[in-house]
């Protein structure tokens, strides 16, 4: 993406981007949270029996309502610690698209099931 | 012409939250290259800004809502237990695909990523959208809050596709079907 050349006037204070690299990382976190919940109710009867949340849906309820908080969790943590500061971005966002690509590749049954 | 109240969710699901939501991916990737590509003018730079929170956050809702009832209304249709001794599946679409080494693969690879990879996508746009809210204008300082932007909308497109592939193509195999009918135009 090419930088702006375009100035804003009123765009002169610039923002920490604290809030926004924690929002990031814990969307990484969240998708693995998801992959790695589909990984264990597969592998362990007792882990899927746990995550049955809700029985016409199965584990499937329990593994994205658990990755779901923990998603949540990380993010009011991340935000809290990081909102007031200027972050290193740039290995924030590799870590994040990271945990995003190994979430889409362990969710794919053939290589979940290598675990 | 007829349709069943479970189809009728079914097409809700698919043709209407999650093929608008990959409508809309599209869309959000073209938009965040021309927000912040050169030869835009201030004004509508600013316009833009706000216009891009509020893109994503409707995208955040399709995803939720496609998730959401294809998790809780359709999915216990599709994995409902057949009661013993059955001999005609078709309103049981997990044991229909299933019973026949064909079309097996459908549910223990096709669904069993659908499932799980339609979850990634609100959890990422989710924080696309606030991301976007939050920064607005000052997103044009921060070059790698906007470059994450493009590749989180652009991995729920990937994330999209994969589950609407494989549900069209689970429909085309063992369609959800049954419940009320509701009859859309008296025949003559």
């Amino acid at each position: 993406m090419s930088e702006p050349t375009n100035t804003v006037s009123e765009s002169s204070v610039v923002v920490p981007n604290g809030s926004g690299a924690a929002a990031i990382l814990s969307a990484g976190i969240g998708s693995l949270a998801i992959a790695f919940f589909a990984i264990a109710a597969d592998q362990f009867a007792f882990v899927k029996n746990l995550l049955v949340f809700y029985k016409p849906t199965g584990a499937l309820s329990g593994e994205t309502t658990v990755a779901i908080l923990l998603w949540l969790a990380a993010w009011v943590i991340l935000d809290w610690r990081w909102h007031k500061k200027t972050v290193s971005l740039g290995r924030i966002n590799v870590i994040a698209l990271g945990l995003l690509g190994l979430s889409l590749l362990l969710t794919f049954p053939p290589i979940g099931d290598l675990f | 012409m007829e349709i069943t109240s479970r189809s009728l969710w079914t097409l809700i699901h698919g043709m209407g939250f999650g093929a608008l939501y990959l409508l809309a991916g599209s869309g959000a990737i073209v938009a965040l290259y021309r927000q912040y590509s050169t030869n835009v003018s201030s004004q509508s730079v600013l316009g833009g800004d706000r216009f891009l929170g509020i893109y994503l956050t409707v995208m955040a809702a399709l995803a939720w809502l496609t998730v959401l009832s294809g998790t809780y209304i359709i999915y216990p249709w599709y994995r409902a237990a057949p009661p013993a001794g059955i001999v005609n599946l078709a309103a049981y679409p997990r044991s229909l695909l299933l019973s026949n080494p064909a079309t097996r693969q459908w549910h223990s690879i096709g669904m069993e990523w659908k499932e799980h990879v339609a979850w990634l996508v609100p959890i990422v746009i989710t924080a696309a959208a606030v991301v976007a809210i939050r920064y607005a204008r000052d997103l044009r300082n921060q070059s790698q809050l906007r470059s994450v932007l493009l590749g989180f909308v652009a991995a729920t497109l990937l994330a999209a596709g994969i589950a609407g592939f494989f549900g069209a193509m689970l429909d085309k195999n063992a369609p959800v079907e049954g419940g009320q009918t509701i009859r859309l135009v008296q025949g003559e």
